[in-house]
């Protein structure tokens, strides 16, 4: 079984994001950049599935300009086995994602497709939805688990009150949530390796979607701030301050 | 404008995050309710109470029991032939179900609004609550999840909404729900709690969580939270967890004892009242967030906050 991991260069999870002054949208402009951290989680999953001989191809995909090259290197590097390019310099959304990935899939006819639950750019979480929409099939988001027995991966899902797990019928779609598993390192040798694996440059238009957008930003801004706090020197005072705030008798 | 809102539910009750997309909805214009499960009956009743509510669209049928996204979106879908706006409030089910619908209707989805601006123009945070855009959709049809804590709660009761049946469309194929590991909990909702007691890493064990901070929040009627670290940690179940990838709050007064206050955590609570922290780290980032900040020992601190209430 193949499985395709879908990847997203963002802005590094460390980065304190600045908004430009003119609230077009946030400083990219040197800035470090990193593979999304719930996409490592992804890529991580399917090379382990390989490793448990599950999967026989790991196949990563990422949509974005040139330079999302060095995320999908990264991903070659972790231990996929080829990468796809679909390089442009628009904003891509969420739906027009959705709808080049399900064009891939389309031609890879992959077992599973793995995402990250959510990108910490735009934090829209709703790529593998989407795409599970598309391609008719169903899904297990925020995934904590991921069993596969036959033509069945069981999901076990983090909602809001617990865990709950549901089972799939491959070819399913799965993203993932933080506790997964923990993304192992590129070895220095693997990134070496990683430069002659296959990686394949497309475009949007050799699939013929139309990523358009369909929200249109009129601005970015600040978040309000906070006024500045006081410290207060001992507990009898910030009882006082509770009492104040009727939170306490 | 018609909007259809999804109705969040557990047990037979009415979840409260559905009174805050009600609100959002009414912004929008005239706000229909889908009830959709098994054995549903109580929670349509309850659902046509909520005051402004026009019609309740009932789908009973065990179908639709754990909300199965490929079988929910698919009635959803047919629901907005006569709807404009599909409302669900931002929880883990309806985040799980709304871009699925999105995508059957080909619009793109307006994720976690914070505010409605205009009849298609709205707020929302990006980049971890770092930066707020405004976002205008130009499609025909609008799919939104609404962030609970940024919307007041509709009323309970006031309203006197039509229950109608909705007719079975599909079941959902490909998925089945196999079962459920809920964590028990007397104390309140985290994300309805007016006080929350939240502990990070600083606890250093499961033990320390239950006799440190606990009774703490006992004393104060507050719910308990965790940061990422102490959740990862194993200190609590992950349900506790505040921050960016974990629940969105925004009680009256967040209480964080032994959090440092990473960006992650911070996009979960800062929109709280009021802020206080107690760290032994006086230059630990929560203090910049913090309306009262007390630097010690949570150790010594925390039992004896407790005692003094």
């Amino acid at each position: 079984m193949k499985v395709l991991v879908p990847v997203k260069r963002v802005i590094d999870y460390n980065v304190k994001p600045r908004v430009k002054m003119d609230g077009t949208g946030v400083d990219l402009a040197n800035v470090k950049m990193s593979m999304n951290p719930f996409d490592e989680i992804a890529v991580e999953e399917a090379i382990r599935l390989k490793e448990k001989g599950v999967a026989t191809e790991v196949v990563v995909v990422s949509i974005g300009p040139a330079k999302a090259q060095e995320t999908c290197r990264t991903a070659l590097a972790m231990g996929a086995d080829r990468a796809i390019l679909i390089q442009t310099d628009e904003t891509v959304e969420p739906l027009g994602v959705a709808k080049l990935l399900k064009a891939v899939a389309d031609e890879e006819q992959p077992g599973l497709v793995i995402l990250g639950k959510q990108a910490i750019d735009d934090d829209s979480n709703q790529t593998g939805q989407m795409l599970a929409a598309l391609m008719g099939r169903p899904q297990g988001t925020f995934a904590s688990k991921v069993e596969v027995s036959g033509d069945t991966v069981t999901v076990t899902r983090e909602v809001d009150g617990g865990l709950e797990t549901v089972a799939l019928t491959i070819p399913a779609i799965i993203t993932t949530d933080l506790r997964l598993n923990e993304p192992r390192y590129a070895s220095l040798p693997n990134i070496m390796k990683a430069k002659s694996k296959p990686l394949a440059a497309k475009t949007p238009a050799d699939y013929g979607v139309d990523i358009a957008p369909r929200l249109e930003t009129l601005t970015v801004a600040e978040p309000p701030k906070r006024s500045a706090g006081i410290k207060v020197a001992d507990v009898d005072e910030l009882v006082a301050k509770l009492k104040a705030l009727g939170v306490a008798a | 404008m018609k909007t259809l809102v999804w109705v969040e539910h557990e047990g037979g009750a009415l979840k409260d995050a559905t009174l805050s997309a009600v609100t959002a909805a009414a912004k929008l214009g005239e706000v229909h309710l889908l009830v959709a499960g098994e054995g549903v009956g109580g929670v349509a009743e309850a659902a046509a109470k909520i005051a402004g509510v026009g019609k309740v669209h009932v789908a009973d049928n065990a179908a639709y029991a754990h909300a199965l996204p490929e079988a929910v979106a698919p009635l959803i879908v047919e629901l907005m032939g006569h709807h404009d706006a599909f409302v669900a409030p931002a929880t883990s089910t309806a985040k799980n179900i709304a871009p699925r619908v999105a995508a059957l209707l080909d619009v793109m989805q307006v994720s976690d609004i914070l505010s409605v601006e205009g009849d298609k123009t709205f707020t929302r945070p990006i980049y971890a609550g770092n930066a707020i855009a405004t976002v205008k959709s130009n499609d025909a049809k609008l799919v939104i999840t609404v962030r609970g804590t940024a919307f007041e709660k509709a009323a309970k009761d006031g309203g006197s909404g039509a229950i109608e049946a909705v007719s079975a469309a599909t079941s959902g194929e490909g998925s089945k729900f196999v079962g459920a590991e809920i964590s028990k909990s007397e104390r309140p909702e985290l994300t309805s709690a007016k006080v929350i007691v939240s502990g990070g890493r600083a606890l250093a064990s499961s033990e320390n969580f239950h006799s440190v901070i606990e009774p703490l929040a006992d004393k104060l009627g507050a719910a308990v939270g965790a940061s990422r670290a102490a959740v990862d940690a194993g200190y609590v179940p992950n349900d506790y967890q505040v921050g960016q990838t974990g629940k969105i709050v925004a009680p009256e007064v967040y209480v964080a004892v032994g959090i440092s206050g990473a960006i992650q955590h911070l996009a979960g609570m800062k929109d709280s009242k009021t802020i206080i922290a107690i760290n032994k780290d006086e230059d630990a980032p929560i203090f910049q967030v913090a309306d009262i900040g007390l630097v010690g020992d949570l150790f010594t601190i925390v039992p004896e906050l407790t005692s003094k209430l």
